[in-house]
């Protein structure tokens, strides 16, 4: 009777593992970035003429724009345009979703465009082409001239669809430009959109300037500058220009940062040798010390929910990173490899902490878990530093200098971007010099 | 001789019935979404004035009245972006410009009047600090989810080595649409991120029919990241197609299910 059992079981485990569902575990693919055609935007033939836009053109500048942001990322690959195979109207209204596929585009971008009674009316839609379906569509209305900034923001509901997270397109970059030779140089602060274009001057660069940092939550930012040989915080409301000192320190301060929520700053001050943080509300104006050590504290940087702040410090007789409670608790040393780490930072996202790191001479740019685990040097140069997140925490910029000859000549300073998994490092096109790089918040957002 | 009957008529009942109960073809089948089909009837008149069809016409006028729209996920609420604050103007730049600029940060979202939803296009709730939210969430559960993904795979393997194709044809397939996946590199590498699509092939290795196991998940907030790497991965099938199937079998291999992790790959 068992044996009858027995080969009655193994009958129905056979019967049944006969007809089970075959699975194939998928665990590579390649990386080469998503093919996608960038459509002209059809210029509606009832626009009329703008001061100062050529409406003609305003279809292919703006397809240009969101053509070069999506290369620049490095995720995607924008086909030629001599490739497309349908008119930008038609394409706008229905795609051959056959035709395109055969260019290898695997999502495609069209939209239309009107220009009338002052007013520049843009609408897009992104198209899944393997799926032959819309994915999205948005229209915007706008005054002609701020076509560059539709341009943004067009590529940054696209990039969101296309890889789930937030953009980073219509943003700034707030940095210290330089010109003239090494020992006379001439900083100014200066600010720029994240692709280069509408550089401005913020200063005059009668003062030294260092350090600019955006306020998370609107256009204000803080600095360093020297005022009677005295480094000092400073505060300016791009909007007004108003600019004001921050705190009534008797010695140094420096190194500031804003908190998330964008009302305190975070900040190192010094006297006699010894420097630690504190903030200061930028409401109340009460500042409180965060930090009393004996040692060098500075460059703090605060987690996106306010809830810690990491920092340098050469507490261990090197300087190393550290993370604390924001009251400034629970101090824990997060960095323990050889070498000499600075200017922590903490991702918007919140996972990780970008970092310069000095070892043997060379410098790199890296990012680690917030407990100091996996460590990533994502860069390597004779000398580079001051990390700043994206918005949405996946790319780094950085500024990199090189080496001078004996009368100073051969140095230049430039802005870096690389994305956080190494890939894409790229040179951002500036004006001039460039150093200490701060990259602003959505500003659509 | 009564006791033999009856032990005969016992057994024999016993294996009939698990015989329906184990057969494929017994089984009822959980109940499928419709397959991917997308019919676009864009209806942009008052822009275009482009003159509809009069079939397509009495399509579009049945949908109005149904009232049933698909909202773009993108979309964000005219409200909400109405609180928005506004681009800060440089020093330069003239005061009056603010108001304008204002506009420009609502966008309208283009509706098309109707349209056959896939099940990527169901409403989502939009919430901006799922990211964040995310992240954090995703260390929390770091290690439940990692029991879970080593669970899948080992049942994964153990399948595929018990039945179907062998691994040289198994390693084909895996190769071919390895090709074909274009991995979004924006991925967070620290999110369980499976994607499970089940597919209905014909002989010649076109699909059929294709089906993400786990599709509510693309529709829940907080799942940005998993419903881009569903997209993707259905793109990989979609672009891999006819796949590379044996010759013989058709059977055994008709129906397949594609785990997609790209966890190891995005770790680097």
């Amino acid at each position: 009777m068992k044996r009858f059992f027995l080969a009655l079981a193994v009958y129905f485990i056979s019967l049944n593992s006969l007809y089970a569902l075959i699975e194939v575990d998928i665990t590579r693919g390649n990386l080469n970035p998503l093919p996608i055609a960038v459509s002209p935007l059809h210029v509606d033939i009832k626009s009329v003429e703008h001061e100062g836009v050529r409406v003609k053109e305003l279809g292919n500048n703006i397809s240009a724009i969101i053509e070069k942001n999506f290369k620049n990322t490095g995720l995607f690959n924008p086909l030629k345009k001599e490739a497309f195979v349908q008119k930008p109207d038609i394409a706008h209204l229905k795609p051959r979703f056959e035709d395109w596929r055969l260019i290898k585009a695997q999502a495609l971008v069209t939209g239309k465009l009107l220009v009338k009674d002052g007013k520049l009316k843009v609408e897009f839609r992104l198209w899944d082409l393997t799926a032959a379906k819309e994915m999205t569509a948005l229209a915007f209305t706008t005054t002609p001239s701020n076509w560059r900034r539709v341009a943004h923001i067009i590529s940054d509901k696209i990039y969101e669809r296309l890889t789930g997270e937030e953009g980073y397109f219509d943003t700034r970059i707030i940095y210290v430009s330089e010109k003239g030779p090494k020992s006379e140089r001439i900083k100014k602060l200066a600010i720029m959109d994240q692709d280069g274009a509408n550089t401005k001057y913020l200063t005059l660069g009668n003062e030294l300037v260092l350090t600019p940092r955006f306020n998370p939550t609107n256009q204000m930012i803080t600095y360093l500058s020297y005022f009677r040989n005295m480094p000092r915080v400073y505060l300016l409301d791009i909007e007004t220009g108003v600019q004001e000192v921050v705190g009534n320190f008797p010695g140094m301060t420096f190194a500031p940062r804003f908190s998330p929520d964008g009302k305190k700053i975070i900040m190192s001050f010094a006297e006699d040798g010894n420097s630690d943080i504190y903030t200061m509300d930028l409401e109340t104006r009460v500042v409180e010390r965060i930090t009393n050590h004996s040692s060098i504290d500075t460059s703090p940087s605060f987690s996106p929910d306010g809830k810690y702040i990491t920092f340098n410090s050469d507490r261990s007789g090197l300087q190393q990173l550290y993370v604390m409670r924001s009251d400034g608790s629970n101090v824990k040393r997060i960095t323990f490899g050889k070498g000499i780490y600075g200017t922590p930072v903490w991702s918007p996202r919140g996972d990780l902490i970008a970092f310069t790191k000095m070892r043997k001479g060379r410098f790199y740019i890296g990012v680690m878990r917030t407990d100091g685990s996996g460590e990533r040097l994502l860069t390597e140069n004779f000398y580079q530093e001051a990390p700043s997140w994206s918005p949405n925490g996946r790319v780094l910029v950085f500024y990199r200098e090189t080496k001078a000859g004996s009368k100073g000549e051969g140095f230049s300073a430039t802005l870096w971007s690389i994305d956080i998994t190494g890939y894409n490092e790229r040179k951002l096109t500036t004006k001039t010099d460039a150093s200490d790089p701060s990259w602003s918040s959505l500003l659509s957002k | 001789m009564t006791k033999s009957l009856i032990y005969s008529l016992i057994f024999h009942s016993v294996m009939i019935l698990l015989t329906v109960l184990t057969l494929p073809f017994m089984i009822r089948q959980p109940i499928d979404l419709p397959p991917i089909v997308s019919l676009e009837f864009i209806q942009i008149s008052d822009k275009t004035n482009i003159p509809f069809a009069p079939k397509a016409r009495k399509i579009i006028e049945e949908a109005k009245k149904k009232e049933e729209r698909v909202v773009s996920e993108q979309a964000p609420p005219a409200d909400k972006a109405k609180e928005k604050p506004d681009r800060i103007p440089l020093p330069d730049e003239k005061k009056e410009k603010k108001q304008i600029v204002k506009k420009k940060q609502n966008p309208e979202e283009i509706e098309p009047q109707i349209r056959q939803s896939s099940e990527f296009e169901k409403k989502e709730i939009v919430d901006t600090n799922q990211i964040a939210a995310l992240i954090d969430k995703a260390k929390e559960e770091e290690a439940v989810k990692k029991n879970k993904i080593d669970k899948l795979t080992q049942s994964s393997v153990k399948n595929s080595f018990a039945t179907g194709l062998t691994l040289s044809e198994e390693d084909a397939l895996r190769a071919q649409i390895f090709g074909c996946w274009s991995v979004p590199l924006g991925l967070p590498y620290d999110e369980d991120l499976l994607v499970r699509i089940k597919l209905k092939l014909k002989q010649d290795g076109t699909i059929m029919k294709s089906e993400i196991l786990d599709h509510q998940r693309m529709n829940r907030p907080g799942q940005k990241f998993y419903k881009v790497l569903a997209e993707s991965a259905l793109r990989a099938v979609r672009l891999c197609q006819p796949l590379k199937v044996p010759p013989t079998g058709y059977e055994k291999w008709k129906d397949i299910q594609l785990n997609f992790n790209p966890t190891e790959m995005l770790k680097g």
